[in-house]
């Protein structure tokens, strides 16, 4: 049988806050191309067997953090997950967990962009700089500090990916605390101290409990569980510290 | 439905969006602007730009060099004093970026470090690997976030501007979520929605590059400015069209035919340097490069593969090390969507349709000839890239005409009174009205998704590298079919929760209107001159009688009006458009001339 022949079923989550009390699935028939990403399989069902189904989608190639799925109860980004990978077996695509479903495969983002939000994810300068002056001077090495951790797209594959955000959805989370420790690595930066008070909030780092899944579904291996890691370890000399100088040291 | 009055809205949360706002915010903190976006502002497409953003930087660089390369390389249909502008701005808007965070790439002694790009005489392209659209929209937008005057709408959809005696008022919106109307009252818009690229069937764009300011703009009498100049991208993915940036070839990749000949070398880009040449070979711009793969291609020179015809672009002797540290996205797009380890084996790839350099007509303060309506970004035509864009301008535009016009938003919204005038709610009303008829009315039988395809499948063939009268003509008879179908639209999704349908439905009727006005002002520009190539006798660029822009007026149902305005020189003469061995002798001529001349 040839690619053109070959089919494959996607069993997808729908849910219309309208009609349904709760979700259901519905099971469709697409074709099967082994270069076929679960998000062109999702387009092909809107485009021709069901226009109603609604899923975030935009730049196609798992940058613009917008297409996060569950995909066989794996969080992924549905536009470089790719239909060979499950062929011959059925694929089952659900809305990311832990968070509230608008509709269908659309979750409700507000929870993480008010926690962005809280962090101050934007520089304060430590040292006031004109524009005339130039950039400020970074080392290969100070950059390669942060650089990882700037590279969250926001997908939110770690939020229902963290089974304490699932428990308790209050903990600022493995994303926006990668973002966090971003700017607190930063070298040009100087509100470190206002950040760590959320660092050692109870929702900060502290209600991690390491599992380390987070990490393991980032699609783009800025690995916020060593962001967290590292910020228990900040969290902790900055307890001390806070005995030794009032008003906070600056650890590590 | 609900009015919320503001000083400034800005339609679009892209990084021309976002630097407008953060300008707008700076310049009047009692102002209040809405920052209104169909996602959120980190979707923006500004995120999927790879390469860098040029500004001079090194000692041995020059404004002037950086004006002629991009005069030449937009074929002299540039508005100078625009890009003399341009040039002098561009390195304290990336300087700007760095004090926000913005995450360069940096040289071993701290400073940031730039690199080579296609048409550009020195290195001068700041980048950040090869994410920089991604950091630079994420620093634009996490940064906005310090600014309490800027009040986002996101995932807000635009259906209509308000326009009263000559005057833009704001925009009706409708909630994603919710299907929602507000009509949001401005003193001034400003228009940042980027490009149209989606229009065409194989192209770099994400779902929501579908031109709707340009749409917007248009219909409200606002002239689209050189529309049928699209770019053609010459090293995409084939079949899906995802980009591999051009900085693979300004760090030292190589295009090979099938016979692992660098075959740009036939095309005036000689001589084949085994490292990178400035404005030579691989380094040569977008619009010479995509013909000269059209051309091998019709030699029978390229290579078969499942998707259509591909060249390779050779990054192998780049070595894994300098791959991973200057390309890893590229690294990781390879391996994971073809299966190809840039490092042990050449990547597949052909042109794909990636940006519009025409837009809605702007002055060089990024005002469009309807009273307080600006626009900047790709959406715009604010005269920077004429008849083709060099890569690594177009991120720069973004921050120092956002900037412009957040500015000049900003000091209109301060000169003008506000409105009290019941009739803009009743316009908004009736806007309301219009966009809920596609859900409402019944009876339609026409498929979306085919109008989409049999629009971007005769986009393709008529406007693409090559262009000849026929097959243009063919097009313009296809969009108008088209626009005729679309009112016999069919859509199964009838709520008002997250509608996707209903708001692809109203993206298509913009494409419709972007793509008529693309094709008409192609088969109308009878020369060929930077990405406008033609093959029916109008081979050559003709200065005489189409060295300036092409206007396109909507005109209803009807076919656009074609008209034409002058192009501003100030101190480049149009010469000769030369690359390689061939273009450092046109411009030692074109030195002595002036020297003679002084």
């Amino acid at each position: 049988m040839t690619d053109i022949e070959k089919t494959i079923e996607i069993e997808v989550m729908r849910y219309h806050p309208e009609q349904d009390a709760s979700p259901v699935f519905k099971t469709y028939r697409i074709p099967y191309a082994s270069d076929q990403s679960v998000l062109q399989g999702l387009q092909y069902i809107k485009d021709y067997i069901d226009g109603t189904l609604s899923f975030r989608w935009s730049c196609r190639m798992a940058i613009c953090g917008s297409c996060g799925v569950m995909i066989n109860n794996q969080p992924k980004l549905s536009c470089k997950t790719f239909l060979r990978d499950y062929y011959p077996g059925k694929i089952r695509v659900e809305a990311l967990q832990h968070l509230p479903i608008e509709r269908d495969l659309v979750i409700d983002a507000t929870d993480f962009i008010n926690k962005l939000e809280s962090i101050k994810p934007y520089i304060v300068p430590r040292e006031a700089r004109s524009l005339e002056q130039g950039e400020y001077l970074q080392t290969p090495e100070q950059l390669a500090r942060y650089e990882q951790f700037s590279s969250c797209i926001n997908c939110m594959l770690c939020y229902a990916a963290c089974p304490q955000y699932g428990l308790k959805p209050e903990f600022t989370g493995p994303g926006v605390l990668a973002l966090l420790h971003r700017y607190n690595a930063d070298s040009r930066d100087g509100a470190r101290a206002d950040r760590m008070q959320i660092v050692n909030a109870e929702e900060g780092v502290w209600g991690c409990t390491l599992v380390g899944y987070c990490s393991e579904v980032c699609p783009k291996q800025v690995d916020p569980a060593a962001a967290v890691n590292r910020n228990k370890v900040n969290s902790t000399l900055d307890y001390f510290l806070r005995f030794l100088m009032p008003g906070g040291g600056e650890s590590g | 439905m609900e009015t919320i009055k503001v000083d400034i809205a800005i339609v679009g949360g892209g990084g021309a969006g976002l630097r407008a706002a953060i300008a707008a915010a700076e310049a009047d903190a009692s102002q209040t602007i809405a920052l209104i976006s169909k996602v959120y502002p980190m979707r923006s497409h500004t995120v999927a730009a790879e390469g860098g953003s040029a500004a001079v930087t090194q000692a041995h660089d020059n404004l002037d060099h950086h004006f002629h390369d991009t005069v030449a390389g937009g074929d002299w249909l540039c508005e100078q004093d625009v890009v003399e502008y341009f040039v002098a701005h561009a390195r304290e808007e990336m300087v700007q970026l760095e004090h926000w965070g913005c995450p360069w790439s940096r040289k071993d002694n701290g400073h940031v470090n730039v690199r080579a790009f296609g048409g550009m005489k020195i290195e001068r392209t700041w980048f950040a690997a090869d994410k920089t659209g991604f950091h630079i929209l994420h620093t634009l937008f996490q940064t906005s976030m310090k600014y309490p005057s800027i009040r986002r709408f996101d995932e807000h959809f635009c259906c209509d501007l308000i326009v009263e005696n000559g005057r833009c008022h704001g925009a009706v919106v409708i909630e994603v979520a919710t299907g929602k109307f507000t009509f949001i009252q401005a003193r001034a818009v400003i228009i940042a929605t980027g490009g149209a690229g989606r229009v065409f069937r194989e192209n770099t764009n994400g779902g929501i590059v579908t031109g709707d300011g340009m749409a917007l703009a248009y219909r409200h009498g606002v002239p689209l400015r050189d529309m049928e100049f699209v770019q053609y991208h010459p090293t995409c993915m084939p079949g899906t069209g995802l980009l591999f940036t051009e900085a693979c070839r300004g760090e030292g990749g190589f295009l090979l035919n099938r016979d692992g000949y660098r075959y740009l070398q036939d095309y005036g880009l000689g001589p084949p340097d085994p490292s990178p040449r400035n404005k030579a070979m691989e380094l040569g711009p977008r619009d010479r490069l995509s013909q000269a793969f059209w051309h091998e291609k019709q030699k029978g020179k390229t290579i078969d593969g499942p998707h259509g015809q591909v060249v390779h672009l050779d990054l192998r002797h780049l070595g894994e090390k300098k791959l991973h540290e200057r390309l890893p996205q590229i690294c990781e797009l390879a391996e994971e969507f073809l299966g190809v380890d840039p490092a042990h084996a050449p990547i597949p790839v052909c042109p794909a349709v990636h940006y519009t350099m025409g837009g809605i007509m702007a002055n060089g303060e990024t005002a469009s000839p309807l009273a307080g309506l600006y626009s900047a970004g790709e959406c715009s035509s604010v005269g920077l890239h004429g008849a083709n864009r060099l890569g690594s301008n177009s991120l720069a535009e973004l921050c120092v005409f956002g900037k412009v016009a957040g500015s000049e938003a900003s000091k209109f919204a301060r000169s003008v009174t506000s409105h009290h005038s019941g009739t803009l709610e009743k316009q908004a009303e009736d806007v309301k009205q219009q966009a809920l008829g596609i859900i409402t009315r019944s009876g339609g039988t026409e498929r979306m998704a085919i109008l989409r395809t049999e629009m971007a499948q005769s986009m393709e063939d008529g406007c693409g590298i090559y262009r000849t009268g026929t097959a243009m003509q063919a097009t313009c008879d296809k969009i108008d079919e088209l626009r005729e179908r679309y009112r016999n639209l069919n859509i199964d999704d009838r709520s008002s929760t997250w509608n996707t349908e209903w708001l692809l439905a109203i993206e298509l009727g913009y494409q419709l209107d972007v793509a008529q006005s693309m094709v008409y002002s192609a088969i109308n520009r009878k020369e060929s001159r930077g990405s406008h190539q033609r093959l029916d006798g109008y081979e050559q660029r003709d200065d005489v009688n189409y060295l300036r822009h092409t206007l396109a007026h909507y005109n209803g149902d009807a076919a656009p009006r074609i008209d034409y305005m002058g192009v501003r020189i100030t101190k480049s003469r149009p010469g000769i458009r030369a690359y390689g061995a061939a273009g450092e002798k046109a411009e030692q001529e074109r030195k002595n001339r002036e020297a003679a001349s002084d």
